[in-house]
């Protein structure tokens, strides 16, 4: 009793911040056009979602926001966890060095690393599209990666390293044998989160994206709001995406908390 | 000998250099590009005219002012609301407080827009106008967790004897906070603001989405000029909001950073 104000201060904070998204889910469930009205329990807006027809359009936004997110990612884990072990292996002047450059995209507004995209694109006068977009989301996303892999190299014993050595495999078999699994977690962790990072961008990729029709998520739902009517289907998109969120959050926090008693 | 070490000057240090030629081209080029761009006119010339441009339209000037006045209001905003959150979880009176602190972070992870356009439902749904009112609480709504989770860290790891030995000395609980909590919380609250003014300072969609296209902020500026063509005026107005975030970045210093980080 004695926190109770407290409690109720907090409770009330995450109440007024789930909201919005309640509203949205509790409204994916009724088939109204508008917001607000509810026209009975309906879960049409679900199948129509995935029926294509008419939503089409929404279903191919969909795809290629997963194949953008899906290759920046990967690209992200390899890129990323070469430079970490390379880093690793730096003097320290020059491990400052990129180290600094790696946290640009960190600190970065937004809003600037599209604009600088887009005039480094215009500059050298390549058309935008699929590939520039995948190109700039891989800009964001490997800093990520290699922040996430390089604590896992400087709690690795070195002398594991050495002892594969001493016992007759060759630097790319200690390597792939010894540093790889070492890292692993430390991999799957960035690409999980920078598969999530590359699937919500807006900024980056309304400046890289081009205008020959190619949309992601985040730029269809623009576009469409700008129009002033939403596509009813996004809600339940939205209260999907919402779900697949929350459990990815939830495997990557339940990978820290092992790997953390691991270390203990 | 051989060096044969891995972690010290390794042979793999060579595994850098893809990267590194990639922060080259994707990183480093682009900045310098904006500068490039800011400084010539439409030929490629060196020219002042966009900063002039940019001082003589009393618009772009006001859209200025006006967005970094929005977004010091919601920092403000942010770290009243914020602050007692963040002090309340560092105390533990929840029975699972990293689940709490999980949950203030989770609304972070979703696409921002949808979390606008959610914000939108709910003001339509209570039938509350759009505007200025529901600008600054989308704001809130969107970085809010930028500002109780640094805070919620620096707390969180202040040792609990200081407090008490002010106790034990006879301080109020008023005095034990002014003089006690909130200075050692000062690293969390300077990192907190400055997470929360950099986004707001140079955000855009969200502007047009909660007033229904009616306020305009510096990031909407920007994102029309490029879209218009006019690459060079937004070039040079980016670059304006890059030395207000370089500058208000000095306000705090290195080690708040380290502890704020929200990764």
């Amino acid at each position: 009793m004695k926190h109770l104000f407290a409690k109720l201060y907090v409770w009330l904070l995450l109440a007024i911040l789930y909201a919005p998204i309640l509203i949205i889910i509790v409204f994916s469930f009724t088939e109204a056009k508008v917001l607000g009205n509810w026209t009975g329990f309906s879960t049409k807006l679900y199948q129509s979602l995935f029926s294509g027809g008419v939503n089409n359009s929404l279903f191919v936004t969909l795809l290629n926001t997963f194949a953008i997110a899906f290759i920046a990612a990967s690209a992200s884990a390899v890129l990323g966890s070469l430079a970490a072990i390379g880093i690793f292996n730096l003097r320290r002047k020059a491990r400052n060095t990129v180290l600094f450059l790696n946290n640009i995209p960190i600190l970065n507004p937004e809003i600037i690393t599209g604009v600088s995209l887009f005039l480094l694109f215009v500059s050298l006068g390549v058309s935008q599209g699929f590939v520039t977009v995948v190109l700039a989301h891989i800009s964001f996303c490997v800093p990520y990666v290699v922040l996430s892999v390089l604590p896992r190299l400087q709690q690795m014993n070195p002398s594991l390293y050495e002892a594969a050595l001493d016992l007759g495999a060759t630097p790319m078999q200690a390597l792939r044998k010894v540093i790889f699994p070492e890292i692993k977690p430390g991999i799957i962790s960035g690409f999980i989160l920078t598969f999530t990072l590359s699937f919500d961008d807006f900024v980056v990729s309304l400046f890289t994206i081009g205008n020959e029709g190619l949309q992601t998520l985040s730029t269809y739902i623009y576009a469409d709001a700008r129009k002033g009517g939403l596509t009813p289907e996004l809600r339940p998109l939205t209260s999907l995406i919402f779900i697949v969120v929350l459990v990815l959050l939830f495997i990557v926090n339940q990978r820290a908390k092992k790997s953390a008693t691991h270390e203990k | 000998m051989k060096r044969r070490q891995f972690g010290r000057f390794g042979v793999q240090r060579n595994w850098t250099i893809p990267y590194a030629v990639f922060l080259l081209v994707f990183v480093v080029t682009p900045l310098i590009l904006i500068a490039i761009y800011a400084f010539t006119d439409a030929e490629g010339q060196f020219s002042l005219a966009n900063f002039q441009k940019f001082i003589h339209h009393s618009e772009t000037v006001n859209t200025f002012v006006y967005s970094v006045g929005i977004a010091l209001i919601t920092t403000l905003v942010c770290l009243v609301v914020g602050y007692p959150v963040a002090w309340i979880l560092s105390r533990n009176i929840f029975s699972s407080t990293s689940v709490i602190v999980m949950l203030f972070i989770l609304p972070m992870w979703i696409n921002t827009l949808i979390r606008t356009l959610a914000t939108v439902a709910l003001f339509d749904f209570l039938q509350l106008p759009l505007g200025e009112g529901a600008l600054i609480f989308g704001l809130v709504y969107n970085f809010l967790p930028f500002m109780i989770y640094p805070i919620y860290n620096v707390l969180n790891k202040t040792d609990h004897s200081l407090t008490e030995a002010a106790q034990d000395l006879g301080a109020c609980p008023m005095k034990v906070f002014t003089r006690v909590t909130l200075p050692l919380s000062m690293p969390g609250v300077t990192s907190g603001i400055l997470m929360v003014f950099m986004p707001t300072v140079s955000t855009f969609a969200i502007a047009e989405l909660l007033t229904l296209n009616n306020i305009k902020l510096l990031g909407t500026t920007v994102q029309e000029n490029i879209n218009n063509g006019m690459w060079n005026y937004g070039a040079a107005i980016s670059l304006v909001m890059l030395l207000l975030i370089g500058v208000s970045s000095l306000f705090t210093d290195d080690k708040s950073g380290e502890e704020g980080g929200l990764i």
